[in-house]
């Protein structure tokens, strides 16, 4: 069991009991202001911290916000802090992540992070600000259309216009969050409907007549997928991350000891199934091992758990495991056979579907049912033999990015939650980094948000202050949101992040070495040639301490001492080398067959 | 490609329909015909969507609707087994002399002269996109003012009904 586990993590603490309404208030009925329903809902939800903003439009809520004792609000520096914080919290500690901004700019520069939120179904809740009822619709002072833009970036969103409606409409928003495939849902509350009184009633029904999620497993389909996993010889588990929403991780472990299959963990999957067990392979996809991509591409059995066939995971579609049979489950219906055709669809919350699996494949064993993998794991361990994960030292004597990031995974150990911006250094910190546990590995998978690691890790370690938390960032991803360490300092969040400073947006300069014929249009920063900003100044400045590395002997020492400074935010600038690469890689458009574990290595093409 | 009739009950509630045709523009699904309006029941709007799509890319269609929270039950009509209709108004220029032939075709078509002036005449009629096409090009010839056409809606036969069973919070 994971040492550290949160209290309540499951994201059911959520679920609002479907108690009747009261026909009609009696004499004692409360009156409220919409602003102090909002306030005193939050309570009743069980939520502990909001992250936001203050502006017009919510000038009214933030006034009993000030009086809660349950609610604590962190005041974030640009709203897309307060996205991103949320969705640290939510990854962190399977609860709802919750953010407020007013109307109009404070909604639209939350945009970014509902979307990433959406991509990577995270169960947050968004609370915005809105002009009063008789100015919409008439481009008022800081009015956008919030639910019009959010639309296609939440699960689901609300516009309140009667204060009656508060209570209810924000309960049925945390259900829509947190159960099914979790989401993103915004509540939208224009500021006369917050200073309108109303009168207090919990529990409330939901309005939800249209919204009802399948958890259950339909039983015909799970004995026809026991007995294919039973029959097949070549099987690998493909893990997303909805074994780790679902907190499906200790039965996935039985399922795969019971059958001896292999396990692949997606970037979102990773900590769903511990690195240090003999039957992983790593992670599939365009920069996974070989040995995970391998193991898919030559599959006659995908048993995909809460994943979803990204094009990052199947490459060319067309070429993806072309022998394998897929047996695909997953909460979300409108998943399965979306991009990869299923065999044995499973609708379902994949920790249901992995119980009654186990129970399943249990029967088919005790009735003589013997899957002999031999075969199968004497080419797998060949593969992942002959290509382990590495890396050279740059030839330029610089300092190797893959060395910083593993030696901080070593220090700080797997009981830390680890987070990642986008690029480089992310799919390092996924490759190089031994995660343990579900809920360590924290990062932008769907949409790949540059400038996610900082506040997100100010959200993740609101939400476990007793965890340590690493931030591994680029110099890039950085610069974007590094205002949020200022709010981390100040709230007494002492988050730990490293910048991989290695003077350039690293993953585009990657592809233009590769792809564009060494022409670095627009990516060089200027960070190692003009020390633009000095990120140790820049540190001090936002009241972090702040360390540099630029030379492997040092690696251990800043790290310890960034490890020992807890009455603060560090932040380490490693100063690495500009050339190293991200390996292996499936490049863009080709198939998985192609994947070259070095450049000019193609060991599933060399080896047919 | 294939022509596919969904009708699909929705809250009546402002922006469902924002909601679904947002769904049908991003997810690139192409809408042939979309008509909505009120149901027996006044918390509930009923969508007639005729989608042209690939086979293969209907269940989809139908996946991605369902997963609207405002959408609370969807079927698949099939031609031979629903009654569907749509309704065409139709402004010809018209004298003394082709007024009659006009009314022949009318007559032959069971559509309706609604409106009539000297110089024009608008039909009303109801039918199949099939029936509607073929009258449009008998009036052609006689030259189109105007022309409005609604989108199709339409019913299962036989006494069985689709809300039936898709209310209640359970």
């Amino acid at each position: 069991m994971h040492p550290t586990a949160t209290p309540t993590p499951t994201s059911r603490a959520n679920v609002i009991p479907h108690g009747p309404a009261p026909a009609t208030p009696g004499a004692d009925a409360e009156r409220l202001t919409g602003a102090q329903t909002v306030v005193r809902t939050l309570e009743e939800l069980g939520v502990e911290i909001v992250f936001g903003i203050p502006g017009g439009a919510v000038l009214p809520l933030y006034d009993p916000l000030l009086d809660s004792t349950k609610v604590r609000h962190i005041l974030v520096r640009h709203e897309q802090g307060a996205g991103h914080a949320a969705t640290g919290y939510a990854q962190a500690t399977g609860r709802v992540g919750v953010c407020v901004a007013t109307s109009g700019p404070g909604a639209t520069n939350l945009v970014t992070p509902i979307a990433d939120a959406h991509m990577d179904s995270v169960p947050m809740v968004i609370i915005t600000g809105q002009v009063g009822r008789a100015l919409l619709g008439s481009d008022g002072f800081q009015e956008a259309d919030t639910c019009g833009i959010t639309m296609p970036v939440t699960k689901h969103n609300f516009l309140v216009t009667d204060p009656d409606e508060i209570a209810a409409t924000i309960a049925a928003a945390f259900h829509l969050a947190s159960t099914g495939r979790p989401g993103p849902v915004l509540v939208d509350i224009p500021k006369d409907v917050f200073q309108a009184e109303t009168t207090w009633r919990w529990p409330v029904q939901l309005p939800l007549p249209g919204y009802r999620p399948t958890t259950r497993p339909h039983a015909g389909q799970i004995a026809t997928a026991a007995a294919a996993i039973v029959a097949a010889r070549r099987p690998v588990l493909y893990v997303g991350g909805g074994v780790i929403k679902s907190e499906a991780h200790a039965e996935l472990m039985q399922l795969a000891e019971m059958t001896g299959i292999p396990v692949v963990t997606t970037l979102m999957g990773r900590g769903g199934f511990p690195d240090s067990h003999e039957q992983h392979l790593g992670m599939p996809g365009m920069h996974g091992t070989v040995a995970a991509v391998g193991a898919l591409q030559r599959s006659d059995l995908i048993v995909a758990l809460g994943a979803r066939f990204d094009d990052r995971v199947t490459g060319q579609l067309s070429s993806f495991a072309p022998n394998a049979a897929v047996i695909h489950a997953d909460i979300d219906p409108a998943e399965i056979s979306k991009n990869r055709i299923a065999d044995v669809p499973i609708v379902g919350d994949v920790r249901e579907v992995i119980s009654e699996l186990i129970t399943a494949i249990a029967a088919e064993q005790a009735a003589g049912a013997v899957s002999d993998l031999t075969a199968w794991w004497a080419e797998l361990d060949h593969l992942r033999e002959t290509f382990p994960l590495g890396y050279d030292w740059p030839a330029d004597g610089t300092l190797a990015p893959q060395y910083v990031i593993s030696r901080i995974g070593a220090i700080a150990g797997p009981d830390t939650v680890y987070l990642a911006g986008v690029g480089q250094h992310q799919m390092w910190a996924a490759q190089f980094i031994k995660y343990e546990h579900p809920r360590t590995w924290i990062n932008s998978g769907g949409l790949g948000t540059m400038g996610f690691a900082v506040p997100a890790a100010m959200g993740a370690k609101a939400g476990r202050p007793d965890a340590c938390v690493w931030a591994i960032d680029g110099d890039g991803c950085f610069q974007m949101t590094n205002q949020e360490l200022a709010t981390c300092a100040i709230e007494g969040l002492p988050v730990k992040i490293a910048v991989i400073n290695n003077g350039n947006l690293g993953m585009v300069r990657q592809w233009q070495t590769l792809f564009y014929g060494e022409r670095y249009s627009a990516t060089d920063l200027g960070t190692h040639k003009y020390h633009i900003p000095d990120f140790v100044m820049l540190a001090e400045a936002l009241g972090c301490k702040g360390l540099r590395c630029e030379s492997k002997e040092d690696v251990d020492r800043v790290i310890e001492e960034a490890m020992a400074t807890n009455d603060r935010p560090v932040v380490v600038d490693f100063i690495v080398g500009k050339d190293a690469q991200v390996w292996p890689m499936v490049a863009a458009g080709t198939g998985n067959d192609e994947i070259m574990a070095a450049r000019g290595i193609r060991p599933l093409f060399d080896e047919e | 490609m294939t022509r596919h009739t969904l009708s699909v009950l929705v809250e009546n509630k402002p922006g469902v329909l924002a909601r679904v045709s947002s769904l049908f523009s991003r997810r690139g699904f192409n809408i042939h015909s979309l008509a909505v309006g009120p149901t027996e029941s006044p918390t509930v709007s009923r969508m007639t969507i005729v989608v042209t799509v690939e086979d293969s890319e209907m269940e989809q269609v139908t996946k991605q609707l369902n997963k609207l929270v405002n959408v609370l039950k969807i079927v698949e009509l099939d031609t031979d087994a629903s009654v569907q209709r749509e309704l065409l108004l139709i402004k010809l220029k018209s004298d003394l002399t082709s007024r009659s032939q006009v009314a022949t075709i009318v007559e032959m078509f069971r559509a309706r002269i609604v409106d009539v002036t000297p110089d024009s005449l608008t039909v009303q009629a109801v039918g199949t996109s099939d029936k509607l096409e073929a009258l449009t090009r008998m009036l052609e010839p006689f030259g189109v003012r105007e022309l409005v056409q609604s989108g199709l809606v339409a019913l299962g036969r036989g006494p069985r009904s689709i809300t039936s069973t898709s209310r209640g919070s359970d």
